[in-house]
């Protein structure tokens, strides 16, 4: 395979076709439904959805090569590509993976096909535009993880804001409106300051260099501040990141956004849009600002919030009536144990913190995918509502019950291996947080089992639901390889966690070494 | 060549656009009142007005790749003026293309009204060459006078003629303070010369001489006034609203491209020792546009009157690049200016295709439901809405103007850091009335009985697709534009030699 690819010169194209491709695809799926078709109520979905499948079912496949071509023991950037953008400012398109970038492409890739089928039936008003935009999503969110320009790496950032802002509001739930200018409002505030802190950090970077630069590389390696400056750009870029991922307190978008979202925009949300916040941190903030990071005070703050996050998300979730909300809710305790993992700063809770990340977006992927399918059927979020589904539909009870049991963690799915980790990393230089959070454990299992069993099992008393028809092939289907991909992760995560480990390790060392020889309690001397 | 602004020849050759534009104006205004009014005759004016105008871009070309220059005199010859010159020409076609067929609809038939456009336009060319206080003037009432006009073309409108008398009396009030100002620093230095007041302030050592104190705060608030800065903003929204849509977009982009270029030119040139004594209240100026124009828009009805909002916190972003008193941000408002002249008149267009007959649907609810009916339309309106809002790819070019100004401003000599969070945390601010239109069109559903919009003239439709695929592509690929704003800033002698100084 490495032998093939490379006969292709696979690494020196894969990332910039991997962006343009969804972007002519958007370009012309919207073009299509313009200039065939003088309808405006469009009739032609089943056009759209096809198109868009076999769009996306291109672009995974030909992002699996990466899974090969890619070392992630290497040095530097794989797969990269430096091409001058906006030469007067020193910008440049300048893009690459590494171990840790690689997982999250490759999740992203292969959920999209996924996405389009969770829509397949439930999105039939202006189709094409629906599909043009999940297209153009993509090529937000790739760009985001493989962004090596601070400059491409906000215009990603924010690019990915405008499709899931019309997502929401014109395919969303009732208050789709509201929720859709909050998700809009908060994602913006955020990381408009740090459009303020990418500028300072460009312009200190082009005093170093003597020409202007916004180079990740150039910048990490180059650029020293002083200790004051540090930490209001960690704040910046904190900000930005902690409302994306979210942490307490900003959180508050994502049960609007979530519930409000059609099912594939939940997905998307929830398994890649998160882990944006997850992965700028690890890519940006820890690493531009280590000595902010790794000072006592603000590491605490970091880790109480997160500790707040995943205790707090659990206990939400436990009371919540609607369940897609409480998906959502628990996702909060989730990326909790991501943000827990990142700032314990060990080899182990880094690596539980990628596999959290991934295996976040696999579990929560499926659940809000069932959620949507069964709100097919029955046309209500309320857990109130079911009961008994297991006797209607039981393929469906199956599923949802694996699915749940590897969002609580159990061992033999994928959820338990990320969860562990992060416990024992953090257990080393954070024991306190550490306790607290492993309680949520014992949550998480209560709300979902909870939830399971009001849903799917207790007696079939509500006559609507005596004739919910089982899950079709297609759903199985789409459920399959989520299903594999959590048995496999939970029983040898040995290829997933081969592939991050060079990259956590760098990091962890870098940010250690290089806070240890900048400590930030240092008298501002410079000015 | 450099020309010798003292032999009334050269001097001639040195004003060659503007010339061309004033004498070609002046035919077309006898040809306009040579027949009466028709829309045919309407339509032949306004064609000829489009071909001269296109003629005097051809030439502004032409003079700004011949590397021109000038010695010291009432005139600037350099490619700041051409660039700003292009721009408010660009500005008087596109408004003269939307209002061929804005006046047939409105049934405001007089031919006059584009050859005004013209003789506006004039007024702003010469506004961008002066380097003399009296030209400054010269120009400025040029302009003024026949945007008076303009804003009141709609007679049978009453909020027009509220408009355009309010524009007129507020507008004579400001042109005496400026005039006074003019006189107070001709009687602090004694010369109206931009370059022979910089120098003279600095050996005279005029920087806190009350009288030039005084007059510069006069200068300032002429110039506020000119560009709708908060506190001289009061007459903005309603002359906005009232005035022929495509003169608001007129007067909201060439109009005040036109006044900050000079702004810019008499900050740069007349008064670099000044600094201390301008800095704080340009600051302020700027600081306040930035809040009062995005706080007000938010509780804006009308669209009309919300991009009139809109533009006021507009000129806040731009006087931050005023603020930076550097070359930088001379090239981040040429910049600027563009993204900004493109999207605001792709938004009026937009207007004017929404809008009935009267000034009607100009409301902001009558937009709802855009999308379902005018999908084309509605996606365009949001590309304006994003750029005016500085929103990266989907906003095109605003993004990148923002980013200019940023840029420009945390590398002054002296960093306007503040400045730059303020402009950042009000555009987040501004995200709540522009994309509360792109919500009203995309999500909201088509109210039952509401009529279709019409389809709209050939050229109006042309100025949004022109306007729409302009920022779309210069935000993908903004290299040339930047480069012609960084090369186009304005190079008087004096400037020329602080800035080979600062590369020492």
């Amino acid at each position: 395979m490495t032998a093939f690819l490379s006969s292709i010169s696979y690494n020196a194209w894969i990332i910039p076709v991997l962006l343009l491709l969804p972007a002519f695809g958007a370009v012309g799926l919207w073009a299509l439904s313009r200039l065939t078709s003088g309808d405006p109520d469009d009739k032609r979905w089943r056009e759209a959805r096809i198109l868009a499948l076999a769009f996306f079912v291109a672009e995974a496949v030909i992002s699996l090569g990466l899974w090969w071509s890619v070392d992630p023991a290497a040095a530097g950037w794989q797969a990269a590509v430096d091409l001058p953008w906006i030469p007067q400012w020193g910008v440049r398109f300048s893009v690459g993976v590494d171990g840790i970038a690689l997982t999250l492409v490759l999740l992203t890739t292969l959920l999209m096909p996924l996405a389009v089928l969770g829509s397949w039936t439930s999105i039939r008003t202006k189709p094409h535009s629906y599909y043009a935009l999940l297209m153009l999503l993509t090529v937000g969110m790739l760009g985001v993880f493989v962004a090596l320009d601070l400059v491409l790496f906000y215009v990603m950032w924010e690019v990915m804001l405008v499709p899931m802002y019309l997502i929401i509001g014109v395919w969303g739930g009732e208050r789709r409106l509201y929720a859709a200018i909050k998700f809009f409002i908060y994602t913006m505030i955020g990381s408009l300051l740090m459009l303020v802190a990418i500028l300072y950090l460009g312009a200190e970077a082009s005093r170093v260099l003597g020409s202007p630069t916004f180079s990740y590389d150039f910048i990490l390696n180059n650029v020293r501040l002083d200790p004051t400056a540090t930490l209001w750009l960690f704040g910046a870029f904190a900000l930005a990141f902690a409302v994306k991922v979210p942490m307490f307190p900003f959180h508050t978008w994502l049960p609007d956004a979530h519930v409000e979202a059609p099912t594939a925009g939940s997905v998307i949300l929830a398994s890649i849009m998160l882990k944006m916040g997850t992965f700028g941190f690890i890519r940006f903030a820890l690493p531009l600002f280590p000595s902010a990071a790794m000072n006592p005070a603000v590491r605490q703050f970091m880790v109480v919030l997160a500790v707040i996050g995943i205790v707090y998300g659990a206990l939400v979730a436990l009371v919540q009536p609607d369940f897609k909300k409480l998906v959502a809710y628990s996702s909060v305790s989730h990326l909790g144990f991501v943000m827990l993992g990142i700032f314990a700063l060990t080899v182990e809770s880094m690596q539980g913190a990628l596999m959290v990340t991934i295996n976040h977006g696999i579990s929560t992927g499926a659940l809000f995918l069932m959620i949507g399918m069964i709100y097919e059927r029955r046309h209500t979020r309320m857990i109130d509502d079911y009961g008994g589904i297991a006797k209607v539909a039981p393929i469906f009870a199956t599923l949802l019950t694996v699915v749940s049991l590897s969002s609580i963690g159990v061992p033999g799915t994928n959820g338990f291996i990320g969860e562990f980790l992060v416990l024992v990393g953090s257990y080393k230089t954070q024991p306190v947080a550490t306790v607290i959070a492993a309680t949520s454990v014992i949550f998480s299992a209560a709300y979902l089992l909870w939830a399971l069993q009001r849903i799917i099992y207790n007696p079939l008393t509500k006559p609507e639901n005596k004739d919910i028809k089982d899950l079709n092939w297609r759903e199985i289907g789409l459920l399959m390889p989520l299903i594999a991909a959590i048995i496999w992760l939970g029983v040898y995560p040995k290829p997933l966690l081969d592939k991050t480990e060079a990259a956590a390790r760098h990091l962890v060392e870098y940010v250690e070494t290089t806070a240890a020889s900048a400590p930030v309690s240092a008298p501002n001397t410079a000015r | 060549m450099i020309f010798d602004l003292a032999n009334p020849s050269q001097l001639m050759q040195a004003l060659g656009p503007d010339l061309l534009l004033m004498v070609g104006a002046m035919v077309l205004m006898l040809w306009a009142a040579w027949r009466p009014d028709s829309n045919a005759h309407q339509r032949a004016v306004g064609l000829a007005s489009l071909v001269l105008i296109a003629a005097t871009i051809g030439m502004t070309v032409w003079y700004s790749t011949r590397g021109l220059s000038s010695n010291l005199g009432v005139i600037a010859v350099d490619n700041f003026r051409w660039a700003v010159d292009i721009i408010c020409l660009v500005g008087a076609g596109l408004a003269i293309a939307l209002g061929m067929e804005y006046n047939v609809r409105e049934r405001i038939l007089p031919a006059e009204s584009h050859v005004l456009v013209l003789f506006a336009t004039a007024g702003m060319m010469v506004l961008a060459s002066a380097r003399d206080l009296m030209i400054v003037f010269l120009g400025i009432e040029l302009m003024s006078v026949a945007i008076y006009v303009l804003a009141g073309l709609n007679r049978r409108s009453a909020k027009s003629a509220e408009g355009a008398l309010k524009y007129f009396l507020l507008g004579a009030f400001a042109t005496g303070f400026l005039l006074y100002g003019v006189a107070l620093i001709y009687g602090a230095t004694g010369s109206t010369n931009f370059v022979e007041i910089g120098q003279r302030v600095v050996q005279g050592n005029f920087i806190a001489h009350p009288m030039m104190l005084v007059g510069t705060g006069l200068l300032l608030v002429g110039f506020g006034f000119k560009v709708a800065a908060v506190p001289f903003h009061m007459w903005a929204p309603d002359v906005y609203e009232g005035a022929p849509t495509p003169i608001t977009a007129f007067m909201a982009t060439a109009v005040k491209a036109a006044a900050f270029a000079t702004f810019l030119r008499v900050w740069l040139e007349a008064m670099p020792g000044m600094g201390d004594a301008w800095f704080a209240p340009v600051w302020w100026l700027s600081a306040l546009a930035m809040f009062v124009g995005n706080l007000v828009a938010l509780a804006q009805r009308n669209l009309k009157r919300l991009l009139a909002y809109s533009s006021i916190a507009h000129s806040g972003y731009i006087l931050v690049a005023v603020a930076t008193g550097t070359l930088d941000g001379s090239a981040a408002f040429l910049f600027y200016l563009v993204a900004y002249t493109l999207a605001s008149f792709g938004a009026f267009a937009v207007v004017i295709l929404v809008g009935r007959e009267g000034d009607g649907n100009n409301e902001i609810k009558d937009y709802e439901g855009l999308w379902q009916v005018r999908p084309e339309l509605a996606v365009a309106m949001g590309v304006f809405m994003l750029s005016l809002m500085g929103f990266p790819v989907f906003g095109g070019m605003g993004f990148f103007g923002k980013w200019y100004l940023l840029m420009a401003a945390i590398q002054a000599p002296r960093p306007l850091t503040t400045l730059a969070v303020v402009l950042v945390l009000t555009s987040v601010v501004s995200a709540g009335y522009y994309l509360n239109v792109v919500r009203v069109m995309f999500m909201k559903p088509r109210p039952d009985g509401t009529a279709e919009p019409e389809r709209g003239g050939a050229l109006t439709r042309g100025v949004v697709l022109a306007t729409a695929v302009a920022i779309l592509v210069l935000g993908l690929v903004p290299g040339r534009v930047i480069r012609w704003s960084h090369d186009s800033t304005p190079r008087s002698p004096q400037v020329q030699a602080a800035a080979a100084s600062a590369l020492r």
